[in-house]
């Protein structure tokens, strides 16, 4: 059962739009600027609503079920965060207002760079960029910045290992840099020796991910900050899996010089359907002059102001960051404490291990030993009866589980990543464990079953090819419709 | 409270089935010296003194729904209608996330698709993506992407008049590409002058419209040269300005990128908002962002994917159009069920409304002794440019203790209109607000 387009509902003439009359006397229309036809809905507002909320129904969402995508941290979104949010004197402030009239804002824009700094380690934080990979584009630009401010110019290759999100090497190539990869050893480390080989005079710095995409803390993260700090490189950390380490290790205390945050991930700031998210960047001392312009001071009387760091990058944003992903980790971290944040990284790391340890004897387990916040299993196995890691995706969506990450991290073969979160009971995972282990039974005794997966959607599976084959990127009126007409 | 529901006895049992005494064993591979730090926090408090305590705070900010707000510069109060926050709230919306798996995501996908759509119709544009971060990162990647499909050229032309801190944003994101940003180093160059550096290095040329300052241009001329010397035309714009005046896509833009927070959301004080981002057809494979098209299923029904996704890091890596991944996708969401809500004809009437109330404002307050407009021959939207009688910031201290919000200082970017304000009128501002600011403004200049 499909939905119609908004276009294809509604009549001439039709709106929702409520709007006060003119009070003021009319003005005469710039003639030769005005624009024709605007080919937008003609709807009700009864048909606005029904729509969306039709539209709703179709998703899944860690509000209606388990959505273990590995690398997401898809924990519950505590929902007094969306009430704060809501608050006037928060929804209803203009950036450019004068910093007077906004000192409650800025209390707890500067309270949320203290807890950040706090938490990785890093004193000196940003908290403009808007996502993640925008937070690794900022903290790329500030180690450029700080190699050029010491007059150091022909440092020009980022050193990335093989595990890495593919943004790491997309960052790296924005800020002008070459990527050389480093390939990760038998027990999913960095090879130490292999980054002996490639760490130089030229060498920008390393993109670190710890723990790395396999779930898996580095057993030598000091050496390997220790090999890049002796060739002169500084350390990224790429924050997106900090849930496992919060309150249990600082990324600082290991030899980490930058580290973004999502806030959308660790703090409980919901994920939105693909944004927004927030991507604070921490930094240590001595790199807290090139920070993005501006971050908020607090003079001797008390008062929040912006500052503008002396040899800044510059702006990555109009105006301040997501503030209102800020409201919302401020209120998570306050009503956490520091021993609430360890004890939702401990139940995160415990909820993963206790799922990899039921499930390992039915999938392949490429690097068998304690993980953090997420595990990777392989469907390699399965692949003998003619089942693929995207069926065993596409089953698990019968159950009403969302289906882990698959095919990444790019280094185990038909990969799927697993992370339950802290927030997750242990019925949940019970429930998970006792589905994987019918799936895997089923790959082996009726793979159709998988083939033909998923089979209660509203849609099944689709042709990705033909979309990108013959793209069809909007509502034209003509070519909209389906192939069978519905 | 840590949101954490299972209890001391279930993690026994837990830790009993993967054979671990306590939690600490699950992190032996952490350095032992660095392991469980003190963290200088604030102890946890409850949710009920959380928002006592938010709420305090909020009593700190002066905010637009009691004030009369006039300031806008890039971020603006627009009446959001209830079915947006109502719709947006869904927690099947924004409890989800990227839309990988299709099959259950297609709420988000189809109206991502729709949102797509809306964009193309107001922008005259072939193709847009499912969102940027916002108005200012989306011009910058649009001059990157300029920069790739011209084969490297390197000049960027950009006008004075284009947002301040999207020319901030523009370099920021260009420092380790080795670009030329020219052109906007006078607030007195107009066009003519910026058109004769167009050369055949250049990559883009890049205007606002309405500009900065409000004023309406015909870029026609703009578009025809920059093609001339085989530039790309990039335009940023207000989306409610396109309920009246002509799409960027009629006078030969070839990327429209603009802020679409003024499309049912909040001031947020500045943010999340989203960016727009849409350019013509032949340029869609070096587009950055996410895009979902329309394909069918096993089962002949339409539905919509994620595609063209080799342009993306996630496949591309280094070779990918930009590192962008999450993007503002609740965002984009609110814009798609305002503008649904709004339709064909509440958009216009929206632009309408803005239009004339500006102008209305405008003419009253040239008419206090003292004030003048510097711009008043130009046509423009809902923003002009006001001459004062004595310091801005005087001015705006007057507002203030008349409960309204001033304009924008214009000095704080602009040297040479260190004496200028520029004001914002919308629907949401009534004639009885405009009096009391003209009132206002009379008394500030005596």
């Amino acid at each position: 059962m499909t939905e119609p387009l908004i276009y294809e509902m509604g009549s001439p003439g039709r709106t929702a739009a409520s709007l006060p009359a003119l009070d003021v006397p009319e003005s005469s229309l710039p003639q030769d600027m005005l624009r024709g036809d605007l080919p937008l809905p003609e709807v009700s507002e009864v048909e606005v609503v029904r729509h969306f909320t039709r539209l709703s129904q179709m998703n899944h969402a860690v509000d209606t079920g388990f959505y273990p995508l590995g690398s997401c941290t898809m924990k519950y979104n505590p929902k007094v965060n969306d009430r704060a949010v809501n608050l006037p004197g928060f929804a209803n402030l203009h950036p450019y207002q004068d910093e007077m009239t906004v000192q409650g804002a800025l209390l707890l824009m500067y309270e949320l760079q203290q807890f950040l700094g706090e938490i990785s380690g890093l004193p000196a934080v940003s908290l403009q960029p808007a996502a993640g990979a925008h937070g690794e584009f900022t903290g790329m630009l500030i180690i450029r910045a700080y190699h050029l401010s010491r007059g150091d110019k022909k440092r020009t290759r980022v050193i990335i290992p093989d595990s890495a999100h593919g943004t790491n090497p997309a960052t790296s190539a924005m800020g002008g840099y070459e990527v050389v990869e480093v390939k990760s050893d038998a027990r999913g480390n960095v090879d130490l020796a292999a980054l002996r080989a490639l760490a130089d005079d030229t060498t920008v710095g390393i993109m670190l991910t710890n723990p790395n995409t396999l779930g898996l803390f580095d057993e030598h993260v000091r050496e390997v900050c220790q090999i890049i700090h002796d060739c002169g490189g500084l350390v990224y950390g790429d924050g997106a899996n900090l849930n496992a380490i919060m309150g249990i290790v600082r990324p600082g205390d290991l030899g980490f010089d930058v580290l973004h945050m999502n806030l959308h991930k660790t703090f409980s700031v919901p994920h939105g359907g693909g944004g927004p998210g927030s991507g604070p960047v921490c930094v240590s001392k001595a790199l807290a002059d090139f920070l993005p312009d501006p971050v908020v001071g607090r003079t001797i009387e008390g008062f929040y102001t912006w500052v503008r760091p002396t040899k800044t990058i510059g702006r990555v944003k109009s105006f301040h960051g997501q503030f209102a992903a800020m409201v919302r980790a401020y209120v998570y971290i306050r009503m956490l404490g520091a021993a609430g944040l360890r004890e939702a990284a401990e139940n995160a790391v415990l909820n993963a291990n206790y799922l990899m340890a039921h499930l390992k004897d039915v999938y392949d387990l490429p690097y068998d030993r304690t993980c953090k916040h997420e595990f990777v299993l392989s469907g390699s196995r399965q692949t003998a009866y003619g089942v693929r890691t995207l069926d065993i995706a596409k089953r698990l969506i019968d159950f009403g589980i969302h289906p882990p990450t698959v095919y990444f991290p790019l280094i185990v073969p038909e990969a799927l990543m697993i992370e339950p979160t802290e927030t997750e009971p242990k019925e949940t995972l019970d429930d998970f464990i006792a589905v994987m282990r019918q799936i895997a039974r089923e790959a082996e005794q009726n793979p159709d079953l998988l083939h033909s997966a998923p089979h209660h959607t509203p849609v099944g599976r689709l042709d990705e090819v033909r979309a990108a084959r013959e793209p069809i990127l909007r509502w034209t009126g003509k070519g909209n419709t389906s192939s069978s007409g519905s | 409270m840590s949101f954490v529901p299972n209890t001391p006895a279930d993690r026994e049992q837990m830790l009993q089935a993967i054979g671990a005494h306590s939690t600490d064993d699950l992190f032996l591979d952490v350095p032992a010296d660095v392991r469980y730090p003190h963290l200088e926090l604030p102890d946890p408090i409850s949710e009920a003194e959380i928002l006592a305590e938010l709420e305090s705070l909020n009593a700190h900010n002066v905010d637009a729904s009691t004030y009369a707000c006039f300031l806008g510069a890039g971020a603006y109060r627009h009446f959001i209608p209830s079915v947006v926050g109502h719709l947006i709230g869904r927690g099947e919306f924004y409890t989800a996330y990227t839309p990988y798996q299709a099959e259950i995501s297609q709420g988000t996908l189809q109206s991502i698709f729709e949102y797509q759509s809306m964009i193309c119709a107001l922008t005259g544009m072939d193709v847009a993506n499912a969102s940027h971060y916002d108005g200012a990162t989306a011009l910058a990647e649009a001059a990157i992407m300029a920069h790739n499909a011209t084969r490297g050229r390197s000049k960027v032309i950009v006008s004075p008049a284009v947002h301040p801190e999207y020319r901030q944003v523009l370099r920021t994101y260009t420092q380790g590409l080795d670009f030329a940003i020219v052109g906007d180093g006078d607030v007195t160059r107009g066009w003519g002058d910026l058109l004769k550096m167009i050369d055949r290095d250049t990559a883009c040329v890049i205007a606002q419209n309405p500009d900065f300052f409000g004023r309406i241009h015909d870029l026609r001329p703009v578009a025809d040269a920059a093609h001339a010397a085989g530039a790309l035309f990039i335009v940023s714009v207000n989306p409610i300005s396109l309920g009246l005046l002509k799409p960027p896509g009629e006078y030969g833009a070839d990327i429209v990128t603009g802020e679409g927070q003024s499309l049912g959301w909040p001031l947020d004080f500045g943010g999340p908002y989203l960016g727009i981002f849409a350019c013509r057809e032949q340029y869609v494979r070096r587009m950055p962002g996410r895009l979902v098209g329309q394909t069918v299923d096993n089962r002949g029904q339409r539905g919509f994917v994620l595609t063209l996704q080799t342009r993306e890091q996630h496949i591309r890596r280094e070779k990918a159009t930009s590192n962008i991944c999450t993007n503002e996708g609740l965002v984009a969401l609110a814009a798609c069920v305002y503008l649904a809500a709004m339709g064909k004809n509440g958009l216009r009437k929206v632009a309408e409304l803005c239009y004339h109330k500006a102008h209305y404002a405008a003419t009253e307050i040239a008419a206090i002794p003292g004030y003048s407009l510097p711009y008043g021959s130009s046509p423009f939207f809902n923003e002009f440019v006001v001459h004062c009688p004595v310091a801005p910031d005087r001015v705006n201290d007057a507002l203030r203790r008349q409960k309204i919000i001033g304009g924008y200082a214009l000095g704080r970017a602009y040297p040479q209109l260190k004496d200028c304000l520029l004001f914002c009128v919308t629907e949401m501002n009534s004639r009885y607000q405009i009096e009391r600011l003209t009132a206002a403004l009379r008394d500030a200049a005596a």
